[in-house]
């Protein structure tokens, strides 16, 4: 601490501090109330409080497929960086030399690249392939830019795994394979996991690469948002982001759950 | 143990993913770069327009100025918070963490959404501030930089306050401590001290803001209202339009050589792969 007696300092520190979250969750807080208005257009509550945007959230074909394509495009493309991001970390540990590490720094690659860029890029590749507005065109574009947020937090959590149990594995006579399914991926199962609800996060929220390479069968939930916010602001998308909110909650503090779990590990 | 066959078999782990990247990826990317110079005409035809086109050049200085801003506002106000987090009980910390991660992990199109609703000329900030009295006519909030750069610093803050916090947590209290002891103020001891000793946290935060803002399409796209068209968005009207692959390429490779410029020139003063937390 700077000093141990620096009471207005730090007041006005911690008020400031205090007063910039404010202002990052304030935009979370608004969404609710606006969520539950009587009225047909984006405000508060006049009369009364009305679930009828929730309503027509569950009861309109529109957003619930929406929903529904976005869980599946986000839950394959989950399985397939978990796998390949995961295997590829647990490659680049074990060998350990300056080759790997610039493969790790190159799996970086899709979060350095600014997005309007790859889409563009994917976009046109895509056409040659015959895959623009398909489930796997849209499912193999996420696990791109979700490997490296994988790759990532498992390489955190292998850092902190003993080498000297995979060697035991390997001297006892096991595979590689056999290695990495009993020993390693047990051991570093919660960065695995935690990698993977970071992945699952970003492919259900993009939506930049979704508008370039989608037109009329795919249409996500982002998707969905997005012609909403763009015709008319209508009071079901509060409902959504109301959901959504919920919904990172959740995931965050199952997030913090695996972390504390990775820690004491 | 090992030899060679070992590490070969471990390259085969790493190979799936780095063959999927190498084509779907990185071979895209070469190819946008390819069409930038081939299309309509062989050449760096494409290029010339840079120089001499007086709308880009608006274009580009919208985008810098709008990024500047953004990153100056960050890495100030996620400096307060990050510097607060680092001085007050774990218990306080843990909260303003939750708040961090929360908004980190949120939709940006939930939170550019919110701050339509917030920002908007009937928004709740201009009904509550004309309630209160204190303003007669709604003020223009949306649909103007003004707007975007708020929604750009909502959803940069935590990258900013991460990264100074990582680095400034690791300072130590014995160099303020001495700083005092020999006669400074608090403020000349945080001036001279400490401020200095989190200048690689700074750096790191600077660069991650104006990298990420420089590309940034969803926040500026929702909140200018079309009225504020950065280099991102112009690309996407660009080419649904006009469907000229040349100068869409065009404008995504030089947007792709800025950043890696930035990054390289940035790369020797912090370690990188540290600032995107992959050591």
């Amino acid at each position: 601490m700077i000093e141990t007696k620096w009471s207005f300092g730090r007041l006005m520190v911690l008020g400031a501090a205090w007063t910039v979250l404010a202002f990052l969750v304030m935009p979370m807080i608004i969404v609710f109330p606006v969520s539950v208005t009587d009225q047909y257009y984006l405000s508060l509550p006049k009369e009364h409080i009305s679930w009828e945007h929730y309503a027509k959230f569950f009861s309109d074909e529109k957003w619930l497929d929406a929903t529904f394509q976005s869980v599946v495009i986000a839950t394959s493309s989950t399985i397939l960086a978990v796998l390949l991001g995961t295997l590829c970390a647990i490659g680049c540990w074990r060998i350990a030399s300056a080759w790997s590490e610039r493969v790790r720094t190159f799996m970086l690659l899709p979060i350095i690249v600014p997005t309007i860029v790859q889409a563009l890029a994917l976009y046109r590749f895509w056409i040659d392939l015959g895959i623009v507005d398909t489930y796997i065109g849209v499912i193999l574009a996420h696990t791109l830019v979700a490997i490296p947020y994988v790759v990532i937090t498992v390489s955190a959590s292998l850092a902190n795994f003993d080498v000297r149990l995979e060697q035991a594995s390997r001297n006892l006579g096991a595979s590689i394979g056999q290695t990495v399914r009993w020993v390693i991926v047990p051991s570093i199962m919660p960065g695995v996991l935690s990698g993977g609800l970071f992945a699952f996060t970003i492919s259900f929220d993009e939506i930049v690469m979704v508008l370039f390479i989608t037109s009329r069968n795919i249409y996500t939930l982002p998707k969905r948002i997005w012609n909403g916010i763009q015709d008319h602001l209508d009071p079901t998308i509060a409902s959504v982001a109301t959901l959504l909110i919920a919904v990172t909650l959740a995931l965050l503090i199952m997030d913090l759950w695996l972390r504390r779990k990775r820690e004491t590990k | 143990m090992g030899g060679s066959s070992q590490q070969f078999r471990y390259w085969m782990l790493i190979l799936p993913a780095v063959a999927l990247m190498l084509i779907f990826y990185v071979f895209p990317l070469i190819q946008v770069l390819w069409i930038s110079v081939t299309e309509p005409v062989p050449g760096l035809g494409n290029y010339e327009e840079l120089f001499t086109s007086d709308f880009l050049h608006k274009i580009w200085w919208t985008t810098a100025r709008i990024c500047l801003l953004t990153t100056a506002l960050t890495v100030v106000l996620g400096y307060v918070v990050a510097f607060a987090m680092a001085h007050v009980e774990r218990q306080q910390m843990t909260m303003m963490m939750f708040c961090i991660l929360l908004t980190f992990w949120l939709s940006v199109l939930v939170r550019a959404f919110a701050w339509v609703m917030l920002l908007r000329t009937q928004g709740t900030i201009n009904e509550f501030l004309q309630f209160i009295g204190l303003i007669d006519r709604p003020l223009r909030l949306a649909r103007n930089e003004i707007g975007v750069v708020i929604g750009m610093v909502h959803f940069m803050l935590p990258l900013a306050i991460l990264p100074i916090y990582a680095n400034i947590r690791t300072i130590d209290a014995k160099y303020v401590s001495a700083a005092r002891g020999l006669g400074g103020s608090a403020i000349q001891a945080f001036l001279w001290v400490y401020l200095p000793l989190s200048r690689p946290g700074i750096i790191a935060a600077c660069m991650l803001v104006f990298v990420f803002s420089l590309g940034f399409f969803i926040t500026p796209a929702i909140l200018g209202g079309g009225k504020v068209v950065m280099i991102s968005e112009y690309i996407r009207v660009a080419f649904e339009e006009t469907l000229l692959w040349g100068k869409a390429t065009m404008l995504s490779s030089s947007l792709l050589f800025g950043v890696f410029l930035l990054l390289a020139i940035v790369g020797r003063f912090v370690d990188l792969r540290r600032v995107f937390g992959s050591s």
